[in-house]
């Protein structure tokens, strides 16, 4: 196909409300109908373009606001919901909307923090899907001008004994493996999940986080007429191309469709995106940069609109000055590419060779692309001087993109579902066996990534929440002696919770990130979500989004927590089968002072074992009842925020002041895998006893600790707890060689040990 | 007299900065040193960090073999100048001769970040002389190539001559007798795959790397 500009054909001008005909169109000689559904626009919204243009589009035209205006970039199904997430605090300084959110953490330093989702082109290509997904995050981070400092990766998949999960797991871990370690960036936790839901739609959330000097923070945005936009590093292929619209945007079907959308999966360059960070954190210290912007989905068609649409200029965008990676590509190929490890800085012309001596250093190519210019368009040129391909109002591409505000209703079989309440399933034979099912170490997934880089990782992955010092090359140093300051990062989300109350369950999630951070001493800072979901298109997903969406801003609301920035993925569905709704968000915390390691999971010898908060007897959307029952249903117990946040408050004192030698907040699977969990990274047992039975044991009631202390610091947890008024009670001890629940679990640590470690190992071989 | 410290950059590296700061908290001076350099500084001692130099393309060190800096660091070390290797450094060196053998794929194929014990086999190195020989010391290892390989009459001839450094106590990358780090003849270029400034604060889990770097450190002044 031809894509040459041409006079569209004669179109009547369309007023507001006359229905919108398909149309003939003429392209590159051919007539061909309807090209914008193809490209993914909906009639309505090929008639909008035309509204905001005067005229019939071009067909690069179309292209730009198809990737543009997908749901991918725009947000356009989801945007009117989350609105009502609470997003400011005095220590916010950069919120929702650009390309990370940004904390103020005090002494001149800031945090930088973005998670985002890899999920369709990890499920047709695991390895360049995860690894992309990692460069892409890493480079929404230095855009900001904060050094990237460690990854998280929150990743879910169907039950290892299908082939097909297995080949997506390793793929996807080697990914994030060969892509977050040569790029020089720790992956320093996550969670990984298996449940069949995923199966066919895997879910891969990365989180990035960065830290700078305040000084340093920039805005993706041009400025200065006359001033110049360079493109650097990797050359501009045809990798990728509408991966926004082709594969984001849309569900899966069956395993041919899915082969032919391997070629919207970019290809990484772990080596390029290093050199690029290094190079521009070296032109943003040095001051030669007016604005930069990563390229990531829709390519050079965001990062150029977008730059202009925020600082209220144009920009003259020459395609022949593209570096290419191939002959023969068309302007809108160059447009819309998603080759990765791209950047567009804006730059005055008197430090242009500044600007290339610095990316000639670090062997990056760079070339001026474009020239800021009055007025808002965004014009796509031939060449400098040559014949205008495409010409558009540049902040159209962004604000004029379509809001729907969709049916939402319940799913139908709602009251039935919460109405199946696993209490009614008969009781385990041995809840010993039971537990050891549900224990799984997550070792073989992180002791794939460098999690130790930059000599800051305290907490490693595995345990509540990773705990990092806080420092990098080119922050400020503290002075010798002073406190240390670290963050504290916890990244969660259940599926389960959420297809029972998408509401609660969110909002369980988000309390359960919050204790995870307190457990380590940190007092949460922001959140960022990841709101992964079925297709829009569905009316019961909109509800489940728009709950979740609920359910996440009351959350944050009643701790204090503001919403720094998110990604929503949809159309996480195939052969019509929509996921369980499954947000995940990251809470990045502070602790004050780090002047030990913190008590971590585990249990002594000679302890005696707390727990903080009260069990509701249920197992509905338990572990237990999914992963030994198969059973789905029940009503989610109680979440009483207020008492939450007591319990938070008194747990991040209690670590902070040293009064618990070992933590554990209690989740999936749980009071029994918490206590489980405790010994088996310790080596220590345990015998506690008042769990009455396996619903004690097993179930996920929210707002729940428990704590190894010793010696007086026993009664101190008493005393704080009750002023607190949190529930608090003394279960048992730590101590031997056996994990014993009176009268329901008596097993060796050295079995729970190997049932554990084995767990993941063990279903990826061979059968 | 100040130890000052040479960390060579090469474009990928990434655990310049770590070793700059665990060589300063032993109260060295560290210089970041260009791989495009055709000299070094005047430095006491070069380390070749870990990281992915040039990428790893074609195979970790084969590219960084030919950056300028590497002829430099061959007459420092044929001057009997302390050269070490950590890791991705480690390779370099064997690729470019200063040590035998080469660095092939974990037996696992996988990669692996990890605390491991590594018994010291000889104090006669500079990188072991503050060691006790047959102390036990917990250090990360972070490689996917980490599994050393030689023939038979190089690793004779490695133990006739007291240069195996160290040795895994519990092999995790299948390497050759269990090697985790070798030395030239003249004792004074050392390459391992363990990262001993990962092992620099009790707050990150160990400090026995410490004493590795340390042993650098005190070599040097007496060499000046």
């Amino acid at each position: 196909m031809n894509f040459q500009v041409m006079e569209p054909l004669a179109f009547p001008i369309m007023s507001p409300g006359i229905h919108f005909e398909v149309r003939a169109c003429r392209y590159g000689g051919a007539v061909k109908d309807a090209v914008h559904r193809a490209l993914g626009l909906t009639d309505d919204e090929a008639l909008a373009v035309e509204r905001i243009l005067g005229r019939a589009p071009n067909h690069l035209e179309l292209a730009m606001y198809a990737v543009m205006w997908s749901e991918h970039c725009s947000y356009k199904s989801s945007r009117t919901h989350l609105r009502r997430l609470p997003t400011e605090a005095p220590h916010v300084l950069v919120g929702p909307g650009e390309n990370a959110g940004v904390v103020d953490v005090g002494d001149g330093v800031a945090v930088a923090v973005r998670i985002e989702s890899h999920n369709h082109p990890s499920a047709v290509e695991p390895y360049q899907g995860a690894a992309t997904g990692v460069g892409g995050i890493l480079r929404d981070i230095f855009t900001m001008g904060a050094r990237p400092v460690a990854l998280m990766d929150s990743l879910r998949f169907g039950s290892l004994h299908e082939a097909r999960s297995r080949w997506l797991f390793e793929g996807v871990v080697s990914g994030i493996s060969g892509y977050g370690n040569s790029v020089g960036v720790p992956t320093v936790g996550g969670e990984v999940v298996f449940d069949d839901v995923y199966a066919e739609n895997p879910l891969v959330n990365v989180l990035c986080l960065g830290v700078m000097p305040t000084s340093r923070l920039v805005l993706g945005r041009a400025s200065g007429v006359g001033n110049l936009a360079v493109l650097f590093g990797s050359t501009t292929g045809r990798d990728g191309i509408g991966g926004v619209s082709v594969l984001a945007s849309a569900g899966f079907g069956d395993a041919e469709a899915e082969q032919a959308k391997r070629p919207s999966v970019q290809v990484g360059d772990p080596f390029e995106e290093k050199r690029l960070i290094e190079a521009c954190l070296e032109l943003l210290d040095a001051g030669l940069v007016v604005g930069i912007q990563d390229l990531g989905g829709a390519g050079l068609t965001c990062a150029t609109s977008e730059t202009a649409a925020r600082g209220g200029v144009g920009m003259d965008v020459y395609a022949s000055e593209v570096a290419r990676r191939q002959p023969g590509m068309e302007p809108f190929e160059v447009m819309t590419s998603e080759s990765q490890e791209r950047m567009l800085a804006i730059v005055t012309p008197e430090s242009l060779d500044q600007v290339l001596a610095v990316c000639g250093r670090w062997e990056v190519r760079a070339s001026v692309v474009g020239t800021v210019t009055h007025g808002g368009r965004l014009r796509i040129l031939d060449h400098p001087g040559g014949d205008v391909l495409a010409d558009v109002p540049a902040s159209s591409l962004h604000d004029a993109a379509p809001v729907y505000d969709r049916p939402a209703s319940p799913p139908d079989d709602l009251a039935e579902l919460r109405a199946a309440d696993p209490a009614r399933l008969p009781p385990p034979a041995d809840c010993g066996q039971d537990l050891l099912a549900l224990l799984a170490d997550p070792a073989w997934v992180y002791r794939q990534y460098d999690h130790q880089l930059f000599l800051n990782t305290v907490e490693p992955p595995g345990g509540d929440a990773a705990v990092l010092r806080l420092k990098a090359p080119g922050l400020p140093k503290a002075p010798l002696g002073a406190p240390s300051k670290a963050l504290a990062v916890s990244t969660d989300g259940n599926g389960r919770w959420c297809a029972l109350d998408p509401r609660q369950g969110t909002a369980m999630n988000v309390a359960e990130s919050v204790l995870n951070v307190a457990c380590v001493g940190g007092r949460p800072l922001a959140l960022v979500n990841c709101l992964n979901f079925g297709n829009p298109e569905h009316p019961e997903v909109m509800w489940q989004l728009s709950e979740s969406i609920d359910g996440m801003a009351e959350a944050c609301r009643v701790l204090g927590i503001p919403v720094v920035g998110g990604n929503v993925s949809l159309y996480n569905e195939s052969r019509g089968r929509d996921i369980d709704p499954t947000p995940v968000v990251g809470v990045v915390g502070l602790i004050e002072r780090l002047d030990a390691r913190p008590p971590g999971v585990g249990l002594a010898e000679g302890g005696r074992v707390l727990l903080l908060g009260q069990t509701v007897l249920t197992l509905a959307g338990s572990l237990w009842a999914l992963q030994v029952r198969g059973h789905r249903g029940g009503t989610l117990p109680p979440l009483d925020l207020g008492l939450h946040a007591r319990l938070t408050e008194l747990v991040r004192g209690l670590v902070e002041e040293g009064l618990a030698v070992g933590i554990h907040d209690v989740s999936d699977g749980g009071i029994g895998v918490a206590l489980a969990e405790m010994a088996v990274r310790s080596g220590v047992g345990f015998d506690v006893g008042g769990i009455g039975d396996h619903a004690a044991l097993f179930s996920e009631s929210p707002s729940r600790v428990v704590l190894c202390s010793e010696g007086h610091a026993v009664e101190q947890v008493g005393r704080r707890a009750q002023a607190a008024g949190v529930p608090f009670s003394e279960i048992g001890v730590a101590g031997g060689h056996r994990l014993v629940v009176q009268g329901l679990v008596d097993v060796g640590v050295d079995q729970a040990e190997a049932a554990w470690r084995d767990a993941i190992p063990g279903a990826l071989l061979p059968a | 007299m100040t130890a000052r410290v040479g960390v060579v950059l090469f474009p990928g590296s990434n655990c310049e900065h770590d070793v700059v700061e665990a060589v300063e908290a032993l109260g060295a001076e560290a210089e970041i040193v260009w791989h495009g350099a055709g000299a070094l500084p005047d430095v006491d001692a070069v380390v070749l960090p870990g990281g992915f130099a040039h990428g790893d393309y074609l195979r970790p060190g084969a590219v960084a073999r030919f950056s300028p800096v590497m002829g430099a660091v061959r007459d420092f070390a044929d001057g009997g100048g302390p050269v070490i290797g950590i890791c991705n450094g480690f390779q370099v060196l064997t690729e470019a001769g200063l040590l035998p053998g080469a660095l092939q794929k974990n037996s696992g194929l996988k990669f692996l970040c990890t605390m491991v014990n590594v018994r010291v086999e000889t104090t006669n190195s500079i990188l072991t002389s503050a060691a006790h020989g047959g102390q036990v010391l917990r250090i990360p290892i972070n490689h996917f190539e980490g599994n050393y390989t030689c023939p038979a009459d190089t690793l004779a001839e490695l133990r006739d001559q007291d240069r195996v450094v160290l040795r895994y106590v519990d092999n995790p990358n299948g390497s050759t007798d269990s090697i985790a780090g070798v030395c030239n003849e003249g004792r004074n270029v050392v390459g391992l795959m363990p990262h001993p400034e990962r092992a620099s604060d009790a707050l990150l889990g160990s400090e026995d790397g410490r004493i590795l770097l340390r042993s650098l450190l005190a070599h040097v002044p007496a060499l000046r």
